[in-house]
């Protein structure tokens, strides 16, 4: 469990994080956009951009979709990070959306007899699509008064659907891979452990009180 | 400039000395012969009614675009990494049913084999392409030095292992060394060639320095690199890919818009160098090739030989 010394250093960690204002982790969180559209005007990103560009969207939308998820079980250590979580949540939507507009328009040159055909019969351009239309209503409801309207307990049924985002993006890059890679292994043991740690039993009001 | 003696009388070498103006011719002669490369020619090599007249890619886009799995699975890795390849010396086993087995030395490989620069075009199963401008020389003149006996059916074809130099060797995900295989028909076809070289300059590491097969009809993963031995053969010899993932990757692997890979459609393809507004243009049957090579699969479902 947590060591001695533990809580002085999550204490110091939760009130760094509280002077860090919600819109530097937005501007952060841009920066790769803005490198790879800078590298695509300047002719930077190698022999074949548009795969690079089409890469690195979706690679960063699934590291910002597993960032969003680290959010909860960082809590139950006590490193309290909720605030940033629809930044991280709205960052990983929109890297999905810019990736699935790369494959329409640099990948698949509007083919679109051909991109139905995909969409019908090659099990990793379903499950990108399942990925994005699952946080499809996740970003559509991301505001305060979303939360509001709905209510906390609806809001949080609909959002476990980040995890079926998960599990199709995580499906949907180990298909398209020719062998096993490092790479691949790696985002899929971060992303199965993600989801193991939601099938642990919730901390209890009564073990808060008694820490 | 040496000077002139008093008591002859000028002539035009006096103008511009023999070893200018014979240097000037060799720099005309290559600059006629290779006008679209982007270094001088240190290999001749002439040219072939088999080359398609398609804009080649760049010299750069070809040796910075690279599966040369022994290096890496990225394709910017053979670049980085195959810096450090030993290719001289070099030798290639010529072993199985030939007549002339043996080890034979890259040199004796090449002697008296023809060298032509063949522009062919390239088609990845990954469903992308290029144009490169090989040289190299027919493997059938090769295979009919050695003989090939009657009971070959198969020629199959082993990659270098040497791990020291290939960093991609130390993962287990294939089982080293690759292996290539073709038909005997398909390897004595004057479309199959060995190349050793590329754009008039010897093979780059990170294309297959410094011997590889091309067969421009087929998936690029059949056209192995860095060939150390040919083995003819009475039986379909096993392949990479097809020991990796039999259903996907077959033994003939030809390009085929027709039929797809399990996992994605092979009917278009991009055009690397094209730029990111390029697009896809549609996959041709065998790679453009089908006047030449459709004949060797006459009365073959190839939807059940991909």
């Amino acid at each position: 469990m947590v060591s001695a010394g533990a809580p002085g250093l999550i204490d110091r960690l939760n009130g760094g994080a509280r002077r860090v204002p919600t819109w530097a982790v937005y501007g952060l969180g841009i920066v790769p956009f803005v490198f790879l559209v800078w590298g695509a005007v300047t002719d930077n990103l190698g022999v074949d951009p548009v795969k690079v560009i089409e890469h690195r969207l979706g690679e960063l939308g699934l590291q910002f979709l597993i960032a969003s998820l680290t959010i909860t079980p960082l809590r139950r250590l006590g490193l309290n990070l909720i605030r940033f979580r629809r930044a991280l949540g709205l960052l990983a939507f929109g890297y999905v959306a810019f990736h699935l507009a790369a494959w329409v328009t640099l990948d698949m040159g509007l083919r679109w007899s051909e991109m139905a055909a995909d969409l019908w019969k090659r099990p990793y351009v379903i499950l990108g699509m399942v990925g994005f239309l699952a946080l499809l209503p996740l970003a559509a409801t991301s505001s305060n008064a979303a939360i509001r309207r709905m209510g906390p307990v609806a809001w949080g049924r609909l959002h476990r659907l980040a995890y079926a985002a998960l599990v199709a993006g995580l499906l949907h890059l180990a298909l398209l891979s020719k062998v096993w890679s490092t790479e691949v292994l790696v985002y899929c043991g971060l992303g199965l452990l993600l989801l193991g740690l939601r099938l642990l039993p919730k901390p209890t009001v009564r073990k808060r009180a008694a820490a | 400039m040496p000077r002139l003696e008093q008591n002859r009388p000028l002539a035009w070498s006096d103008v511009t000395p023999k070893a200018l103006w014979l240097t000037r011719r060799q720099w005309i002669t290559g600059a006629a012969a290779l006008a679209a490369t982007p270094a001088l020619s240190q290999i001749q090599a002439a040219p072939s009614r088999f080359s398609t007249d398609a804009e080649p890619n760049s010299f750069e886009d070809i040796t910075g675009y690279n599966n040369f799995y022994e290096f890496g699975t990225g394709k910017e890795d053979p670049a980085a990494y195959a810096g450090g390849l030993t290719t001289d010396p070099w030798s290639i086993v010529i072993d199985g049913l030939v007549d002339k087995p043996g080890t034979y030395d890259l040199a004796d490989v090449m002697k008296d084999q023809p060298l032509e620069e063949r522009i062919y075009r390239l088609r990845c199963v990954e469903a992308w392409s290029m144009v490169v401008p090989w040289i190299g020389f027919e493997l059938a003149g090769l295979l009919n030095r050695v003989g090939v006996q009657s009971g070959a059916k198969f020629v199959a074809f082993e990659t270098l292992v040497r791990p020291e130099e290939m960093p991609g060797q130390s993962s287990p995900f294939i089982e080293w060394p690759y292996r290539e295989g073709l038909r005997l028909d398909e390897a004595m076809h004057p479309l199959t060639i060995l190349a050793t070289g590329l754009y008039g300059e010897p093979m780059p590491n990170q294309n297959g320095a410094p011997i590889r097969l091309v067969v421009p009809w087929k998936y690029g993963f059949k056209s192995i690199k860095s060939i150390v031995r040919i083995s003819l053969v009475a039986e379909m010899p096993p392949t990479t890919w097809n020991m990796l993932q039999p259903s996907e990757y077959g033994f003939y692997a030809n390009v085929n818009p027709t039929v797809d890979h399990p996992r994605w459609s092979q009917a278009s393809e991009r055009v690397v160098g094209s730029g990111l507004f390029g697009g896809r243009q549609d996959t041709l049957m065998f790679n453009g090739y089908e006047a030449e090579v459709a004949s060797l699969y006459a009365g073959q479902d190839l939807t059940v030989d991909y």
